[in-house]
């Protein structure tokens, strides 16, 4: 008898035991483990789009089309250097950004490095000019920036190295599923 | 075997024999714009990645009879693929307009049936890493992505400047499904010094090729396989035509 009921016991701890592991697996599969996959990284120069959009800037200034249809997605150092050529001296925090800007990339010509949060593997091909109908913030495709004083942090996966914006293929293929578009592998991938 | 598969605009080669001196531009354009890295030992050939290889063939002839001919061999991009129907995970396919078989090597698992089932040599394993020696990692372009060591790769007639031309369409307010003879060319066409290889819309009466392949002169490769490829030759010289296939002696060509 005193067997038995030891045994019985047993088995109440066991599931106990069972829902305790089952609980803490769960959390560290929904919690735990996608915030330590994504490293967070900061934009190397604060850029600020609101400051320049009120500044009359159109988008096309530096984000544009070329006339055989490619995509300059990021301005270039020289293209800022022409309104911001001479350190400002300010003590204002603007003012810092834009020296940061002037000495480290300006004056030495190198590029910014900026990181790009919809930045794709190399061997999908992706095409603007297709995609003109669209809004820049469409299915999430990129972060609403035009309306932000600050670029968004950038989340870094970091087994792949790829943002944790980066499209995934199946949500491009719902979208051209939805339009009737092709998903024939060789759209998108090269 | 799959089924034939017809498209709205079928991208065919013409490659007049006739004006090919084998001198094998076409191969080193296509691996700068493929970036098909330098071989390890590229005297086994066996082993060496290639998607545009130029063959020799020789009518057997004794002097003063002897005549000789390069065939310069892409993939073939067949209507009716050998290749895509043995695929265990469908990394490759044929299934977008211009009938290009795709090759998607990250779902390329390396079992090489393909290379097997496709009776033109076309298809190559990676049996090293692909490495730049110091300095000549420059000479790689974004437009087409690196293989791996281990999966199979193969020519896809430059895809990615269907990508740009269709594009370049766009901009120009054209329709990038109707291209403009020329508009899109692999790079092998593109640098051909002597002109051999011709390129185009075989569906779309404004290109060139639409009228070439119908010429008794054009035949392609292994036709009696039920394969049709997407790649013609053209020869005035009946000797080479009859390479083109297993004929009996008794056979006409
Ligand atoms: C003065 C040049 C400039 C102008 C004008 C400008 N941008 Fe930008 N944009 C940048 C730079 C630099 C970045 C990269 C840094 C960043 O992501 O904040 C960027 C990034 C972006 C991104 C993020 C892309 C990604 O996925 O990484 C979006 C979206 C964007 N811009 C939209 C816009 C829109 C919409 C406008 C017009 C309202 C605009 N931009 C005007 C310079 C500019
Ligand atoms: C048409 C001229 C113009 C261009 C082009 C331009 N800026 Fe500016 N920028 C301004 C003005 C005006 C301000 C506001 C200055 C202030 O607030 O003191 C400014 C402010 C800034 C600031 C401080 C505010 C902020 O955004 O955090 C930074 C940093 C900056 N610019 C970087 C850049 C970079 C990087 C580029 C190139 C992508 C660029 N700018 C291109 C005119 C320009
Ligand atoms: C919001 C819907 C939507 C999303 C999301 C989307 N696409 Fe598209 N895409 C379209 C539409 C619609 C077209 C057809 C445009 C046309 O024919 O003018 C298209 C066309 C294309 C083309 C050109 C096709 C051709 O025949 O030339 C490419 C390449 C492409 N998409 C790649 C992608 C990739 C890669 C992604 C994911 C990163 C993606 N698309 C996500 C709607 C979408
Ligand atoms: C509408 C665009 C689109 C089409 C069509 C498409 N892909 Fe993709 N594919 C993508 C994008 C974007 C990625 C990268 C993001 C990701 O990994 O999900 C990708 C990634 C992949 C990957 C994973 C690569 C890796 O390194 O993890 C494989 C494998 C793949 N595609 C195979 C295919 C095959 C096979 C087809 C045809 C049946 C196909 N794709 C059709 C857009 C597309």
């Amino acid at each position: 008898m005193e067997k038995k009921s030891g045994k019985a016991g047993g088995v109440g701890g066991f599931i106990l035991l069972f829902l305790v592991g089952l609980v803490g697996s769960l959390i560290v599969g929904w919690v735990v483990f996608p915030s330590l996959l994504f490293s967070q990284k900061t934009q190397p120069i604060r850029f600020s789009h609101t400051v320049h959009a009120e500044q009359g800037m159109e988008c096309e200034q530096c984000h544009y089309l070329t006339e055989d249809g490619q995509f300059m997605g990021l301005p270039s150092t020289e293209s800022c250097a022409d309104c911001h050529p001479d350190e400002t001296g300010e003590d204002t925090p603007n003012g810092k950004e834009i020296d940061k800007f002037v000495n480290e990339y300006g004056k030495t010509g190198a590029q910014v490095p900026w990181l790009v949060y919809q930045y794709q593997p190399d061997n999908v091909f992706f095409s603007h000019s297709a995609h003109q109908g669209f809004q820049c913030t469409d299915s999430g495709c990129h972060p609403p920036v035009e309306t932000m004083d600050a670029p968004p942090v950038y989340e870094e996966n970091r087994i792949t190295g790829y943002s944790k914006q980066t499209m995934k293929m199946w949500q491009c293929e719902r979208c051209h599923a939805q339009m009737g578009t092709s998903n024939a592998c060789y759209v998108c991938h090269k | 075997m799959s089924a034939f598969k017809d498209f709205d605009t079928t991208w065919v080669m013409v490659v007049d024999i006739d004006k090919c001196t084998g001198c094998g531009a076409c191969m080193a354009a296509c691996q700068t714009e493929n970036n098909i890295a330098p071989q390890p030992d590229a005297s086994n050939k066996l082993r060496t990645v290639s998607w545009m290889t130029v063959y020799e063939l020789s009518n057997k002839m004794p002097f003063p009879d002897h005549d000789m001919a390069y065939l310069p061999r892409p993939c073939m991009q067949c209507g009716n693929p050998p290749c895509v129907s043995v695929c265990p995970v469908i990394a490759t396919d044929k299934n977008e307009n211009g009938g290009i078989v795709s090759q998607i090597y990250p779902r390329c698992i390396g079992c090489r049936y393909c290379v097997a089932a496709c009776p033109y040599h076309a298809r190559v394993f990676g049996w090293y890493d692909p490495v730049w020696p110091e300095g000549m990692q420059k000479t790689l372009t974004p437009l087409t992505s690196t293989r791996p060591r281990g999966v199979v790769e193969k020519c896809n007639f430059c895809h990615h400047r269907l990508n740009l031309a269709k594009d370049a369409a766009r901009a120009q307010g054209k329709n990038p499904e109707d291209l403009e003879d020329g508009a899109y060319k692999p790079s092998c066409a593109e640098i051909c010094p002597t002109g051999a290889i011709s390129f185009g819309d075989a569906k779309n009466a404004k290109h060139k090729v639409h009228e070439l392949i119908k010429s008794p002169n054009a035949f392609r490769l292994l036709e009696r396989l039920g394969t049709k490829p997407q790649v013609y030759y053209y020869s005035k010289r009946e000797w080479v035509r009859r390479q083109g296939d297993n004929y009996l002696k008794s056979e006409k060509v």
